[in-house]
């Protein structure tokens, strides 16, 4: 058969609104209210392979594309950057099929596809903060098998959790996670709130905003509904702590209150530091904060 | 000093398609057809749609071509083009009795019934550079096949015959049981549109394994025959042909064909001295692995067979014998996303480990 016919054939099904066909949709849509309906619980869902790789956002892909509509304002971040390479190629993806408007404004967004971060400026409740996960199964570092992690969240059972807290404690005299530190979800599930820094877990707590989480490699889904508990797991004489940039701002916009991404100047090697948050900074910038200006 | 990362995303990411598209064209050599890589690039295109996980020869050669000859790169073309399309049939389940059979091989007995068909195999060719390739003409190549058919053609016709099955004639004697985990069972899961939760059933494994990655799965296959989980088996068959692929009428009017697929099917069989469950004491038997995928690849389709056989076991002795760690790594798709995913920007998280390095430096330090 010549390949013009095939091409025939399969011409006009490529791009189906939010590119997933319709039944795909409407299966994460159901796995996504389990979700919320337990809240920290990970569902299994079939996961669709996408145009884009395993392990870069596929899971977050997933879960915007059965979520959004043509009438909503789209914010896609990666290390709290919308202009990044991995954030441009994702927002490129979901313009082209669904054709919605895209904002790099935090307050404009109805929805924030994010991976790593939590935007600063505090979200509403009419917006959802999408999260891209490369490891839902928080137990996976003490416990490799699926099956017997699965086990584990069913009976409650989390000492081992606890243990691995303990034992870093011991050994290097601080809890040494730097990322993806796990939480307590409504008194009930320990769950992986993706790889954010420690400070934004703050932000998942009572907050007014849904949220929700993609695994599309590992196949999962969870939710945090919004005014969730949600706390990081501590001891009473070993607290939880957030980053420390005491003594540190922004070069750019002089913040001393977000998170900042360490960098070095090619030139000399200078240390300098800037808002990893892209938007709040770019705000500060516009509202006269800062040494400099956005072209600098 | 400038801050890069926010602008100019965009225009590095439109310079880099065109870049790779320039780095594939530069040669100026004529540019390839897709029919040149569906009929001259078979394995490759064989290999596209095994773990593609759809079977599309024209498609494939396509994300062959795209990929500019990477297979992994071009399965995972496929399966994204897959997901944009809904699922409206089921086939009917295949008996691979009726395959019109192009190749078909026995390793247990020297004499079959039906026979040894070695069909289009280089297994016994001597594997020498061919020089004459780099010089092979469009006009030698069509003499060469003008000939082979004349010659075919001179002999009489014969439909080609249906082979029986080797594993039958072990069942029929009783010496084939299938284990507890092994019985067939009705296609009770369909790993595209469920999520894969363990233990799997047997329909499930067999899907995560009929889409795997041919080399990973010849990697973990050849552990067990190694040593590493002590799985002896013997081929009981080989066949590679097209398989008439059924579905139910729409409108309820009994059943239709919808088209063939090209298949390799490997049975293996492997000893068994394990008492059935429940009933004290069994007879030893032989236990049966079974693999299929798309296309001819006869060494997936082997690996397969012998991983499943070797998962088949509540008690895994090596990594290939745990089903979780088996199925939860023979996609090529994922273990290749997630590998390259390494190269995306780090900076959040190795700023918090870095924060945590040296708190817990300082601590170390001061005694606190």
């Amino acid at each position: 058969m010549a390949v013009e016919t095939t091409l025939a054939a399969t011409k006009g099904n490529l791009l189906n609104f939010a590119f997933v066909d319709e039944n795909t949709k409407r299966e994460i849509r159901r796995k996504l209210l389990k979700a919320v309906a337990i809240p920290g619980y990970q569902v299994p869902f079939a996961s669709r392979e996408l145009p884009i790789a395993r392990g870069w956002g596929t899971g977050g892909l997933q879960i915007t594309m059965a979520i959004i509509g043509p009438d909503d304002i789209l914010k896609v971040i990666d290390q709290g950057c919308d202009g990044v390479v991995n954030a441009v190629n994702l927002r490129n993806l979901l313009v082209k099929t669904t054709g919605v408007a895209t904002t790099y404004r935090t307050e404009e967004a109805t929805i924030i596809q994010t991976r790593h971060r939590i935007p600063e400026k505090a979200l509403r409740n009419d917006q959802i903060l999408v999260l891209q996960v490369p490891y839902p199964e928080p137990l996976r570092r003490v416990e490799p098998s699926e099956q017997v992690t699965r086990q584990m969240h069913g009976e409650n059972d989390y000492s081992l959790a606890w243990l691995d807290l303990y034992e870093r404690v011991v050994r290097w005299g601080e809890i040494t996670i730097g990322s993806q530190y796990p939480v307590l979800v409504n008194g009930r599930y320990i769950m992986s709130p993706s790889p954010i820094p420690r400070w934004d877990l703050p932000k998942l707590n009572m907050a007014e905003t849904l949220f929700l989480f993609g695994a599309g490699r590992e196949k999962r889904i969870y939710a945090l509904p919004p005014y969730t508990s949600v706390k990081p797991l501590e001891f009473e004489d070993y607290r939880f702590r957030v980053e420390d940039f005491s003594g540190k701002c922004c070069h750019r916009c002089g913040s001393t209150k977000s998170y900042l991404d360490e960098t070095y100047n090619a030139a000399g090697g200078e240390r300098f530091y800037t808002c990893s948050d892209s938007d709040f900074c770019d705000e500060r910038l516009r509202n006269g904060k800062g040494k400099g200006s956005a072209d600098a | 000093m400038g801050y890069v990362a926010v602008k100019g995303g965009t225009v590095a990411v439109e310079n880099a398609e065109k870049l790779a598209k320039y780095f594939r064209l530069k040669g100026r050599s004529p540019v390839l057809k897709v029919e040149q890589i569906r009929d001259q690039l078979r394995f490759m295109v064989d290999r596209a749609m095994s773990e593609g996980s759809i079977y599309a020869p024209d498609l494939a050669a396509i994300a062959v071509k795209q990929a500019e000859g990477d297979p992994m790169e071009a399965a995972f073309i496929l399966r994204a083009y897959r997901s944009t399309q809904p699922r409206d049939f089921y086939s009917l389940v295949g008996d691979t009795r009726q395959m019109r059979v192009i190749r078909r091989i026995s390793a247990t007995f020297k004499d079959v019934p039906g026979g040894q068909i070695l069909g289009p195999t280089r297994d016994y060719t001597v594997r020498l550079l061919n020089y004459e390739l780099a010089q092979e003409t469009e006009e030698a190549a069509r003499c060469f096949v003008d000939e082979f058919l004349s010659d075919i053609l001179a002999d009489e016709f014969q439909e080609p015959p249906i082979f029986p099955k080797i594993v039958d004639l072990l069942r029929e004697q009783g010496l084939l049981k299938a284990s507890p985990g092994l019985e067939m069972t009705k296609p009770d899961a369909d790993i595209t549109r469920d999520g894969l939760t363990f233990p799997a059933t047997r329909a499930a494994r067999l899907q995560v394994l009929a889409r795997g990655e041919t080399g990973g799965m010849v990697t973990l296959a050849y552990t067990t025959m190694r040593g590493y989980g002590n799985i002896h088996p013997t081929l009981g068959e080989l066949r590679v042909g097209y398989l008439p692929l059924k579905i139910k009428h729409p409108a309820g009017h009994g059943e239709l064909v919808v088209g063939e697929v090209l298949v390799t099917e490997a049975e293996v069989v492997s000893q068994s001295f394990v008492s059935e469950a429940g009933k004290g004491e069994g007879k030893p038997t032989f236990t049966i692995g079974y693999g299929l995928c798309f296309g001819q690849n006869e060494e997936k389709a082997i690996a397969m067979a012998i991983l499943e056989r070797a998962i088949d076991t509540r008690e895994p002795q090596a990594p290939a014998q745990d089903e979780e760690f088996v199925l939860s790594h023979v996609d090529g798709i994922e273990a290749a996303g997630f590998t390259a995913h390494w190269k995306l920007p780090h900076y959040v998280t190795f700023q918090s480990e870095l924060d945590r390095i040296r708190k817990s430096r300082t601590v170390k330090e001061n005694g606190k």
